[in-house]
């Protein structure tokens, strides 16, 4: 059974087609990249799977479940996690913070035992924290994790996105553009942690502008173009495809090519 | 000399304690809660009806009262607004001006209009230290409001629901993506809220030996104008927000005359709301596009 699947999924914003009679699915611990032009649909699709938004019609399944009677913690709770392509850290509070605000829905402590101060949720808390510095370093981000979140580079605070979705510890994680803006190395970086986070055993969603990057790394890749899925296949299969090239080079290409 | 100070930190450490519960709520549905004065009001006739009828010691009284209040305060958001969360700003005011409206009216068919007196569970002593005389009252209502805070700031920065509260202050979307429960964080910061308000209603209406249907309103105004003094939003602002307050009117007491208090305050609003709408702790809060 596939991790997540997508059948005819549609989303218009006051009657412009976003999102059109999308199907897709992801076998469990592969990597699925998503391509397509801007304005295609990509993020709109991310946000249909995280609940953020719901679909005016078909239905997204995670793990069998449909996604669209959950509320967006709850889809979180259901071991979905992602990243955003415009940064949304929590900027005032602490790297370490940040990554434990991911860690708490798998922690059991309520209110009341955290203002009474009850030992297990200590024993809880130092846990949490201990295991959010391990993600921090397993994401290959060394600075002081009391630092603000905000005063982190850009890739830096990329990379503390990751650590946080990972805290959620997600079965699915689903990445939008996680080189964006980044430098060659840091994209280096970037794909050698994708990777870490396959082999840990985790399903990948990836939204990326980086064709060498996606062709790189995926399993499979899908391409949208104004909300239509127009290719899916190997990253060989669709690099060939007329579809595709047309999409992104427009029609004359098809005579140079 | 002396003494202004210490009638300021006591009136303004009540003012604070009122204050952080709009900055609190201000913080995580940018919204303005006026209905906050008079869940002052509530949590101070449960600690009337406490001590009085049911003769609860004066600790388990204010216990009762802010527990009391708590609930009222997650009712107040649950039927008021949240009903009312992708509705625009303005309705959401306008209905938290309807639930102050709503509440003061139903305290004044419940309890009557006429003002009550609140019998001291305790034995005031007096204590003169030299010209400068400091009560049991100025001892308790210190005390008790510093407590609490420092109550506050350890929930809010170390506890789990405390993240929870600050993630949800910065972008509630992304904090419901980190599978946080959005509701329940609210909820929660309208309880503490409420409660923090009631110590201070139970407080005042002690000190002042008075509690009445329409006593939440001006308390209710100043530690609205408390908190956007020290910054709307901001916790270690309400504080600094609320003493500064109360030390302002204590002192524009005492080299003016006593009319002059409400005119102190409601012109300091003004005048910061001119010159400086994010108070003196408030970070300048961009919309988000």
């Amino acid at each position: 059974m596939p991790v997540l699947e997508l059948r005819n999924v549609s989303k218009s914003f006051g009657g412009i087609a976003a999102v059109r009679e999308v199907s897709l699915s992801i076998e469990q611990g592969a990597i699925l990249g998503l391509i397509g032009p801007n304005g295609a649909g990509k993020t709109t699709l991310f946000n249909l799977v995280t609940g953020i938004y719901t679909p005016d019609s078909g239905e997204i399944l995670f793990g069998g479940r449909d996604l669209a009677t959950l509320r967006p913690h709850e889809i979180t709770d259901s071991g979905l996690a992602r990243t955003f392509q415009n940064i949304r850290l929590f900027g005032q509070m602490t790297v370490l913070e940040n990554v434990m605000i991911g860690r708490h829905c798998r922690t059991k402590a309520g209110v009341l035992g955290a203002i009474l101060g009850i030992p297990g949720v200590r024993k809880e808390e130092a846990e949490t924290r201990k295991r959010c510095l391990e993600l921090l370093d397993f994401v290959g981000l060394d600075v002081d994790p009391d630092e603000k979140a905000s005063n982190l580079s850009y890739g830096q605070q990329r990379q503390l996105e990751i650590a946080r979705a990972l805290a959620t510890d997600p079965e699915l994680l689903l990445l939008d553009e996680p080189a964006a803006g980044m430098n060659p190395q840091e994209t280096n970086e970037t794909t050698e942690l994708i990777r870490r986070i396959r082999d840990a055993g985790k399903t990948i969603l990836l939204i990326e502008h980086d064709m060498k990057m996606v062709m790189g790394m995926a399993d499979r890749v899908a391409v949208l173009d104004h909300g239509v899925k127009i290719a899916e296949g190997t990253p060989e299969e669709v690099q060939r495809d007329p579809a595709v090239i047309r999409a992104y080079l427009g029609d004359e290409a098809n005579v140079v090519a | 000399m002396l003494q202004q100070v210490v009638n300021g930190l006591t009136l303004g450490s009540s003012y604070a304690l009122i204050a952080l519960g709009y900055t609190m709520v201000y913080g995580v549905l940018r919204l303005i809660n006026f209905a906050h004065g008079e869940i002052y009001m509530v949590g101070a006739f449960i600690g009337l009806m406490t001590s009085q009828t049911a003769g609860l010691p004066f600790a388990a009284a204010m216990v009762v009262a802010m527990a009391g209040a708590a609930l009222v305060g997650v009712v107040v958001e649950k039927i008021a607004y949240r009903p009312l969360r992708k509705a625009p700003r303005l309705a959401v005011l306008i209905s938290a001006i309807g639930m102050s409206i709503f509440l003061r009216n139903l305290a004044l068919a419940l309890m009557g209009p006429q003002t009550r007196a609140f019998p001291i569970p305790f034995e005031v002593k007096r204590l003169n230290l030299g010209r400068l005389r400091i009560n049991s009252f100025d001892v308790l209502i210190l005390l008790t409001s510093v407590g609490l805070m420092i109550a506050l700031h350890f929930l809010v920065q170390k506890t789990k629901i405390g993240k929870a509260m600050r993630a949800a202050a910065e972008d509630k979307e992304t904090a419901s993506l980190m599978g946080i429960s959005v509701n329940r964080v609210i909820a929660f910061t309208f309880a503490i809220g409420s409660a923090l308000a009631a110590a201070a209603g139970v407080l005042i209406g002690m000190n002042f030996n008075a509690v009445d249907p329409s006593m939440g309103m001006m308390p209710g105004l100043k530690g609205f104008t408390a908190a956007v003094l020290g910054g709307v939003g901001s916790i270690p602002g309400a504080m600094l927000g609320g003493i500064l307050l109360g030390m302002a009117e204590v002192m524009g007491i005492a080299l003016l005359k006593s009319e002059w208090r409400d005119a102190i305050a409601f012109g300091i609003l003004a005048l910061v709301l001119l010159v400086k709408p994010s108070g003196i702790l408030g970070r300048n809060l961009q919309e988000k596009v």
